[in-house]
């Protein structure tokens, strides 16, 4: 452990290794899926002597389903994994959203649909963003677009999981896990967060623990489900972060997670130096959505530019949080290329 | 007067809510015995699976997390890893062991988890209303195979014992019946053994219990009972499969 300043360069895939380390985490059960390997092959090597735990499972499903016995005895569990095996956890992860069990998963996502392709994509975020699963339930999203917020986001990700007793996902994708970047290896300062009197531990000295997700009596599961929702409200309130740059003179706003926030940065500034007004605004909780804040500029910004590595799907939210008479306009690109920050450029000026 | 039989001490006063002449009760109650014998209440932690043993929690007094269908023995793996002094146990269906599960439930094996799975095989989908099930028998007639079991569609019934016995990671592989007093003392002795074996830290041990669902076979209880020995052990032979007598690892 550095003692906080050292400047390290990292893929973001280990960023987000050692920020689970760092976050107490000493429990992985995963299951081999490109391109998210340097995650399971960093940890596989380094939670045996810190006394951890690493397994790889016979499949996604398992993986899912060993973090869900873990966290239900109190102790911090993770896995990653990339868009096809993601989908193979949704079950799981709608049961742990349901027993209210934390968890932290990562997604590096990679292209679909089906076998799709190993390239960047952000087809995910509906599946993110909406619970994923069966049934009314949300996960806390977090969107890193640099790597060393793979690695504080993976940090905070713990604590979010832990504060809420809920799933917590980092969606990143094949861009940002494998390139490398400085990273000041820093852990954070733990939240306070209240004591896991739920967890299994046997019950010595104390009534036995439950930890379930069926719900049978009649009003039981509706008020289950009501308790639910304040929870995700809670988090709507509390935990929504995001970044604006240039916002305060703007009237041209782009709004870009991840990766996408990086290429529409610098077609932001090449914009500027054209003389043009352009903002740009980074959601960094996918779930919760920073509506308000996009809410705020949209009564001075009229023209937003949603841009993904998709065909549209994060568009949606956009469109849902501006001011109803605030134009919202979208371009998007399925995998297979990213965009050069040129082509940004050209669908600013197409609206500017 | 001397007490000579009363109820475990982790199995809470509550009637179950199983059918009459079901055996899942005496599978319950064979678990807590043993968990009684050990003293190990206060550190374990019981896997209820989806099907009828979904309940777990109403009549184990002791700590109980439910596993999505089929995922109770992935479940009870990740308890164990996190929780190594804790006592963990399972008890799965032929559905959520043979079927949605297998995969879960051989893996566990595999790599040996140190914990007990007790298999609770009655041949049939008992909780979604008499489906057939991987453990089915030939010809046995179910909601789903209503022209009685054909191996030409239906394949043929899993043995789930023999299977787990060939794993390496396996300690301790058995198949029990419960119908007569006789099979009930060897599966008492069975589930015993399994729960020593994993608290000497032996490795993976395992126990079949044949029952029968009288509800669901469209028996009555004493029918349904004789079936368990004239159908059911002649197909699932009764007996130890394995048991290691060393936590050796090859």
């Amino acid at each position: 452990m550095n003692n906080g300043f050292e400047k390290i360069l990292v893929r973001g895939n280990e960023a987000v290794a050692m920020g689970a380390i760092d976050a107490g985490c000493l429990l992985f059960f995963g299951y081999p899926i490109t391109p998210q390997n340097e995650i399971p092959e960093y940890l596989s090597k380094h939670l045996p002597p810190l006394g951890g735990e690493f397994i790889q499972a016979e499949s996604e499903i398992a993986s899912i389903n060993l973090l869900l016995g873990a966290s239900a005895t109190g102790a911090r569990a993770m896995s990653s994994s990339s868009s096809p095996g993601i989908s193979l956890m949704q079950e799981g992860l709608s049961y742990m959203a349901g027993s209210e069990l934390p968890v932290v998963i990562v997604n590096i996502s990679r292209s679909g649909p089906g076998l799709g392709g190993i390239s960047a994509s952000q087809g995910d975020y509906f599946q993110a963003t909406r619970g994923g699963g069966h049934g009314d339930y949300r996960m806390i999203v977090l969107a890193p677009s640099t790597v060393q917020e793979m690695y504080d986001l993976t940090c905070l990700a713990f604590d979010l999981s832990d504060k809420y007793r809920n799933p917590a996902m980092i969606l990143g994708d094949a861009l940002i896990g494998q390139m490398k970047e400085p990273l000041i290896r820093q852990k954070p300062e733990k939240m306070d967060l209240p004591p896991k009197d739920w967890a299994l531990t046997g019950a010595r000295g104390r009534k036995p623990n439950k930890i379930k997700s069926l719900y049978l009596q009649e009003g039981e599961l509706t008020e289950h489900n009501w308790k639910l929702y304040q929870k995700y409200e809670r988090m709507k309130k509390e935990e929504v972060r995001f970044e604006t740059v240039n916002a305060e003179d703007a009237r041209f706003v782009i709004v870009a997670f991840g990766s996408m926030a990086r290429v529409s940065k610098t077609a932001m500034e090449m914009a500027r130096e054209e003389g043009m007004k352009v903002g740009l605004f980074r959601p960094i909780t996918l779930f919760p959505y920073p509506e308000k804040g996009l809410h705020d500029i949209s009564k001075q910004v009229k023209k937003f530019l949603t841009v993904e590595l998709n065909t549209g799907q994060m568009v949606e939210d956009v469109k849902l949080s501006v001011d109803r008479d605030a134009q919202v306009y979208f371009y998007g690109k399925p995998p297979g290329a990213l965009p050069p920050p040129e082509e940004i450029l050209e669908e600013i000026k197409k609206y500017y | 007067m001397e007490l000579v039989f009363k109820r475990p001490e982790c199995l809470i006063d509550v009637p179950f809510h199983f059918c009459p002449g079901c055996h899942h009760g005496i599978a319950h109650r064979l678990v807590a015995e043993a968990i009684d014998h050990f003293k190990i209440r206060e550190k374990t932690i019981g896997v209820a699976s989806v099907g009828c043993s979904v309940f777990m929690y109403d009549y184990f007094n002791i700590d109980v997390l439910e596993a999505p269908h089929g995922r109770a023995s992935a479940v009870a793996s990740g308890v164990k890893r996190a929780k190594k002094d804790a006592i963990v146990f399972t008890i799965q269906g032929d559905g959520d062991l043979g079927a949605i599960g297998i995969a879960e439930g051989i893996h566990t094996a595999n790599r040996g988890e140190n914990i007990t799975l007790i298999f609770a095989n009655n041949g049939i989908y008992g909780m979604t209303g008499g489906q057939m099930a991987p453990t089915t028998l030939l010809g046995q007639k179910t909601t789903t195979s209503p022209y009685g079991r054909d191996f030409t569609y239906d394949g043929y019934p899993i043995r789930m014992a023999e299977m787990m016995a060939t794993l390496e990671g396996s300690a301790f592989v058995a198949r029990v019946a419960v119908n007569n007093p006789g099979n009930l003392m060897k599966a008492k002795k069975a589930v015993r053994k399994a729960f020593q074996m994993q608290v000497e830290e032996m490795g993976f041990s395992f126990v079949e219990i044949l029952m029968s669902c009288p509800t669901n076979w469209g028996l009555s209880s004493l029918e349904a009972n004789r079936r368990v020995g004239e159908e059911m052990i002649p197909y699932f032979p009764l007996g130890i499969l394995k048991e290691r007598k060393m936590a050796d690892y090859l």
